[in-house]
């Protein structure tokens, strides 16, 4: 079924979601950002619907429910171990297309890697339903149609489009029909928007061969790339974490275990016993993540890992385009067949 | 050229310059901050062409100085340099007749938060402001305005010197202990962050809030306090007696009582300057030297409240060389 809102009603829609439903959505955070007096939209937890950034993309990714940047997992004390509480009520994340489609690739890490299921990324997983934030167009850097991205036909309850300051929604998931038809102005068949032709066009190598492994290509990033980890920070598909296990200065044998993200840029992320470390140069760590986004994961899963968002292009300080790269990457793969 | 009959204090303080070429003088130029928008400038070159020698000199604080215009066109170049004053919002007690002073000098500013990624405040606002708050005014005070503590603006070697500081906000929960602040922090600035168990701690004396932490922080775990703050420097000065860089008066100030400070130092100049000093200009860090600094600082807290985080440094001592004192 398809609602039309005002942006009155749609604010009552979510008034009585949050009654029911944490609501983790992205959030315009006034001078958060790098620079003095800029912005940042990242995720947070709102009630009131003003504050849900519907019109820009993004800086962070969604993956911040699921994965927090950091989550204590478990305290620990002599010989007992607790695992952390969670809030258990269910929630509603808000993303786009790009987000959306981001879920099967960490689904894909998390619970169908392997034998185990990882109960800690599952006990966030079972709580979450996500809601579809139409794109009415592209945005800067976005190439989600390469990446056959810029759309969803289901994985979300409702959608939500801004149409002319008004709410357009479908909602799939019958149980949140009643939350639209007592409040909307209007019921219409709506479709969400979609972007179906971005300004940044990509073409994936079907096989990276083994010799762009040692191509120069990966050369000026040594130099260009200051391995920070913004692009692995705001990736919705990274998914690499490493451990803290911290014990109370105050009493040592008290202490929790952390996991936080972890950046294959950064130093520290090869690093092995002994004082090895696998990738020292950051165009070998550039390398490590081009590839894994767009061959190795294929290899294993049969599909691509980026999702085309182009949120690595839009953070990167030292104006490294993510997707010039996989276009380099094309280029290297076809000159050797 | 007929006979020249030209009151030279009256020229000084409509801001021309006595030129050591007879017959002579330079339009100078004002320019709040140092920001001028395009359409003045088109009218400073128009100047310069029309009445200079077509050549414009750009001076040490941020102003203009249009040379080789004769002394018998002061009024007309008045009368041109009138959009610009308009444009550059000066005040100004009578239209028509050039800028009304020239002893407090141009306030200036480094380009600050509207283009450089570490500027913690809108300096060129903040400078345009103080030019509002204390112009016309003939007293010989320098004020400057630098947007973080890297001081491009130079403002340790300003009477008033306003360093911009941010106090680096920390949410531990979006830190993954990646290191680049504290590595950065060592590198770029004091090295005041340090890793416990796994999340950055700030010693806060150190910190001087320059921000760094924030520009680098891949995950805004760090990000920037919605107040602008800033670090007072007072009574820096170049020169022939006793140069010297100016020192750290108060820490984490605010907007409102760096300009009411200001303006408290005006009154206490009319009270304390030298009824015989040459030209009747005094540096006002020559006052301060001559009341002593308590007496200063009693004027210049009068109707100041500080805000509850700045830091008050009661004992101020300055250095430098005393070539009137010890010689060079």
């Amino acid at each position: 079924m398809g609602y039309v809102l005002s942006r009155e009603a749609f604010a009552a829609v979510i008034a009585d979601l949050s009654k029911n439903y944490r609501i983790f959505a992205p959030v315009r955070k006034e001078g958060a950002g790098r620079f003095t007096d800029v912005d940042a939209v990242i995720y947070d937890y709102v009630c009131d619907s003003e504050k849900i950034e519907l019109e820009a993309k993004s800086d962070y990714a969604s993956k911040e429910f699921l994965t927090p940047l950091s989550e204590t997992l478990l305290y620990f004390t002599e010989n007992e171990v607790k695992e952390s509480d969670l809030d258990t009520r269910p929630v509603l994340v808000f993303g786009r297309s790009c987000d959306i489609n981001s879920l099967k690739r960490l689904d894909q890490i998390y619970l169908d890697n392997g034998l185990a299921k990882d109960p800690f990324y599952k006990r966030r997983r079972d709580l979450v339903k996500y809601v579809l934030i139409g794109c009415g167009h592209s945005y800067d850097n976005c190439f989600c149609v390469s990446m056959e991205s810029n759309k969803c036909d289901d994985g979300y309850v409702f959608s939500i489009d801004l149409v002319e300051d008004n709410i357009q929604s479908n909602v799939p998931d019958k149980d949140f029909d009643k939350y639209f038809a007592q409040h909307c102005n209007d019921k219409k068949d709506v479709a969400p928007r979609y972007v179906k032709e971005n300004e940044v066009k990509v073409a994936v190598p079907d096989s990276v061969p083994l010799s762009v492994i040692t191509d120069a290509l990966w050369d000026e990033y040594t130099t260009r790339c200051i391995n920070c980890g913004r692009c692995n920070y705001v990736c919705p598909t990274c998914t690499c974490y490493t451990m803290q296990d911290v014990f109370y200065s105050d009493n040592g044998k008290v202490g929790e275990r952390r996991r936080v993200g972890a950046s294959c840029m950064v130093d520290g992320y090869t690093d092995v016993a002994g004082g090895g470390q696998y990738r020292r140069k950051n165009g070998e760590r550039m390398r490590f993540k081009v590839l894994h986004k767009i061959s190795d994961f294929k290899k294993r899963f049969g599909y691509h890992m980026c999702v085309g968002c182009g949120r690595c292009d839009d953070i990167c300080p030292e104006y490294i385009s993510f997707s010039n790269i996989i276009g380099k990457v094309y280029q290297a793969s076809k000159e050797v067949k | 050229m007929g006979k020249l009959d030209i009151n030279v204090g009256k020229l000084k303080k409509n801001a021309f310059r006595y030129s050591k070429v007879r017959g002579e003088t330079a339009s100078r130029i004002r320019i709040p901050g140092g920001v001028i928008d395009s359409k003045s400038m088109g009218r400073v070159v128009e100047i310069a062409e029309k009445y200079g020698t077509g050549v414009i000199n750009i001076t040490n604080r941020q102003g203009i100085e249009i040379p080789g215009i004769k002394l018998t066109d002061m009024e007309k170049v008045n009368a041109e340099v009138q959009l610009i004053i308009d444009s550059l919002r000066i005040n100004q007690p009578e239209k028509g007749k050039g800028y009304p002073s020239s002893g407090t000098r141009n306030v200036i500013a480094c380009p600050g938060a509207r283009l450089c990624p570490f500027g913690c405040y809108d300096t060129t606002a903040f400078a345009q402001k103080m030019e509002n708050n204390i112009f016309p005014n003939d007293r010989h005070v320098k004020i400057a305005f630098t947007g973080c503590s890297n001081d491009c603006a130079k403002v340790r070697m300003a009477d008033f010197g306003i360093i911009g500081m941010t106090e680096p906000q920390y949410n531990k929960d979006r830190c993954v202990a990646c290191k680049a602040c504290i590595n950065f922090c060592k590198r770029r600035s004091v090295g005041a962050l340090e890793l416990v168990n796994g999340k950055v701690v700030r010693d806060t004396d150190k910190c001087i809030g320059c921000g760094v932490c924030v520009a680098y922080c891949p995950t805004r775990a760090w990000t920037r306090s919605r107040e602008h703050y800033f670090r007072l420097v007072i009574m820096g000065r170049t020169g022939k007696k006793n140069p010297r860089l100016a020192e750290d008066f108060i820490k984490w100030a605010d907007e409102e009582s760096i300009l009411k400070m200001v303006k408290n130092t005006y009154a206490y100049i009319e009270e304390y300057i030298d009824p015989n000093a040459v030209e009747h200009k005094e540096h006002i860090g020559y006052i301060v030297d001559r009341t002593g600094f308590e007496e200063f600082k009693k004027w210049l807290f009068e109707g100041v409240n500080l805000g509850p985080k700045a830091e008050v440094n009661q004992r101020v001592y300055w250095g430098g060389r005393h070539y009137d004192k010890y010689g060079g």
